[in-house]
């Protein structure tokens, strides 16, 4: 286990420096930063001084170690247009972020597994069509209609819901969260479920086709033929015996949703880091984004590392090495 | 129809069980028409080639059998209860208590991801009302008793720590557990190496003796069968094609289909240049002829095999046949 965690982090440094140099290479094609940070009328002398200031006068390499150096000291850098230092741009809007990531990560859940379950047991019935239909219709929806739609029934008709922003929040150690008020998980619910669709349909068709898969076991039926009910044997033998890959698309899915929520951050005016992530690239932030890919790539190896533990949780047969 | 006589009352009697599966290309009957008795105390063969309905029997007894398949007809009397009629309600009530099953491959009926003592606790949890201490204790005796050293440390263990056998020992374990009438054992040991088949019978009938219980032992293997079983029904395209005492089955049976099966036994003792086999293949299910069903196999075939299904009537000692002209009755080899 210690061998394991050790060899992980040695990992994760490897994937963040490669993560840093490719941001660095691919930032240098897309336009000179200069531009977007000065007036329009700014004089020669004054992008020459504009250019010093920001670093922007040497070459990629030297400005490539500059910013590494900075990095061993604990300094991720500075925002071209903010003018403030780039990670707590990043952190104080990720709580926002992390907030109807896991209210929607919740919803799919609860809903997808024992949708799933129910369809991997009785692949033949109608609701099981139905169910699957439904995935599927989850899957090709694009997230964005599906929040346009839930903002002009909710918010719009019916007044149910605000359309925007976000709501009420309180302190807890130090962290703002809207969780905990009213008025806040008005502001989520919307939000929050429009990112649980699709990862609502995909855990749900990868449970159920783990059901389906497990439901031949051998165990199953001896289980019943030991007395336990059709419920218990579904839940209490079946479920976990299927739950490796749904454990591992929810992994790629939470990451995923954390790092790329822009879309619906977008659409609900939600102060969260993905609607940062793409004013940065508009205005070729490089310092932003660098460190934005870079945070991404170590929520991704974390939540990787998590998985693979519960994976040994899940089936005693699965060991770290 | 005449009955084989009894004498002592049955515990398990079986009156023209039907289960048939409805597939897309036609209805498989895999039962049909299949009828015994199982007196208390009693260990049965139930013998045939794969495909024979074998298995079925006993998945119908415990009311297992899943769409396309269902049972069409018949009795499943357990001392007078008809369980082919019984609500899945009282078959869970039934099944692990009153009847226990046996599964062929050890290796994939214990669940991979609950240790053996979670899986032997389930049984007594769903079938007595003991607390957790006595719970323990019992599981930890039947697993001494199956021959399992350390027992109270394997009870923390998984079922991939345990060799073949070993898991064969946890499953009679739990089978046993709630002190079931019935143990119906489907190829308890086909799985297995050769060398602890013979041990996990014995295992076997000491158990079910131990236990005052009952044990249809289901097999394509006759020479598994004759050391335990009292006696035995064989199995043919669903129907019962004989049935007797272990000991006239095996030294004189008089259908040729179970004089095929006893031939392509390895015998060392009289070594033949070629192993004996019966010709042909079992005939399509969906699709059987008139008449009887083993006649395009049967050395002894003739015309009236094919126009008439032979009934099953006794023949000689204590067996009963389903032929128009069983061995032993004149004019054969």
């Amino acid at each position: 286990m210690f061998a394991y965690t050790i060899k992980r982090l040695i990992q994760m440094v490897v994937v963040l420096w490669a993560v840093s140099v490719i941001v660095f290479l691919m930032m240098s094609f897309t336009g000179d930063p200069v531009f977007m940070v000065i007036p329009i009328d700014s004089s020669e002398a004054e992008i020459e001084q504009a250019r010093r200031i920001l670093g922007l006068d040497r070459s990629l390499t030297e400005q490539y170690f500059i910013f590494l150096g900075n990095l061993l000291q604990g300094d991720f850098g500075t925002s071209y247009v903010f003018r403030q230092p780039a990670i707590d741009l990043i952190l104080e809007r990720l709580p926002a972020t992390l907030e109807i990531v896991v209210v929607a990560m919740v919803i799919a859940t609860t809903i997808a597994i024992p949708l799933g379950v129910y369809a991997g047991a009785n692949p033949g019935r109608p609701l099981s069509r139905l169910i699957m239909s439904g995935s599927l219709l989850g899957i090709s929806l694009p997230g964005f209609w599906v929040g346009m739609m839930l903002i002009y029934f909710f918010a719009v008709e019916w007044r149910i819901f605000p359309s925007s922003g976000r709501g009420d929040t309180v302190e807890v150690f130090g962290v703002p969260t809207s969780l905990l008020t009213a008025d806040g998980w008005s502001h989520v619910l919307l939000p929050a479920i429009t990112l649980s669709v699709g990862t609502l349909a995909i855990l749900l068709r990868i449970t159920r086709a783990g059901m389906m898969e497990v439901s031949r076991q051998d165990y199953m039926k001896f289980a019943r033929a030991k007395g336990v009910s059709r419920r218990g044997v579904l839940y209490g033998h079946g479920l976990r015996n299927g739950l490796i890959p749904v454990v591992t698309i929810f992994g790629l899915q939470l990451g995923d949703l954390i790092a790329f929520a822009t879309i619906t951050e977008t659409i609900f005016g939600w102060p969260g880091m993905g609607k940062l992530l793409v004013d940065s690239i508009y205005r070729a932030d490089r310092p932003v984004i660098v460190v934005y890919l870079m945070l991404v790539a170590l929520i991704f190896v974390v939540i990787n590392f998590l998985i693979d533990i519960l994976y040994t949780m899940i089936d005693p047969r699965i060991t770290v090495k | 129809m005449t009955m084989q006589s009894e004498s002592r009352d049955p515990l398990l009697s079986v009156r023209d069980l039907r289960t048939w599966f409805h597939t897309f290309s036609g209805v498989v009957k895999a039962v049909n028409d299949v009828s015994f008795d199982l007196a208390q105390g009693e260990i049965m063969g139930l013998v045939g080639e794969s495909g024979g309905g074998k298995s079925v029997v006993g998945f119908s007894i415990l009311g297992l059998i899943d769409p396309p398949g269902r049972i069409e007809g018949g009795q499943i009397l357990l001392d007078g209860e008809d369980l082919a009629k019984a609500s899945e309600d009282r078959l869970r009530k039934i099944r692990g208590r009153e009847i226990a099953m046996i599964f062929q491959d050890p290796m994939t009926s214990l669940n991979p991801v609950h240790t053996i003592g979670r899986q032997m606790d389930e049984m007594l949890r769903l079938h007595t009302d003991m607390d957790e201490a006595a719970r323990r204790k019992r599981c930890i005796e039947m697993l001494e008793s199956v021959g399992i050293s350390q027992a109270e440390d394997r009870l923390r263990a998984y079922p991939h720590q345990f060799s073949g056998g070993m898991r064969q020992r946890v499953v009679i374990a739990i089978a046993m557990l709630a002190h079931p009438r019935l143990i119906i054992a489907d190829e308890p040991t086909t799985a297995l190496d050769v060398t602890i088949q013979s041990q996990i019978l014995k295992l076997m009938k000491r158990q079910v003796a131990d236990h005052g219980a009952s044990m249809i032992l289901v097999t394509h293997d006759l020479a598994v069968v004759s050391e335990v079983v009292d006696k035995i029904t064989v199995l043919y395209c669903g129907q019962v094609v004989e049935r007797g005492d272990v000991r006239d089955v095996i030294s004189a049976p008089s259908h040729p289909y179970t004089r095929g099966l006893i031939d392509s036994i390895p015998n060392p003792d009289h070594r033949q240049p070629r192993l004996s086999q019966i010709p042909g293949t079992v005939p399509d299910i969906r699709n059987l002829p008139k008449g009887c069903n083993f006649r395009d196999r049967c050395p002894r075939a003739q015309a009236l095999c094919a126009q008439e299904e032979p009934k099953l009537s006794p023949t000689r000692q204590s067996l009963f046949a389903a032929c128009h002209f069983p061995i032993g009755t004149g004019g054969d080899a």
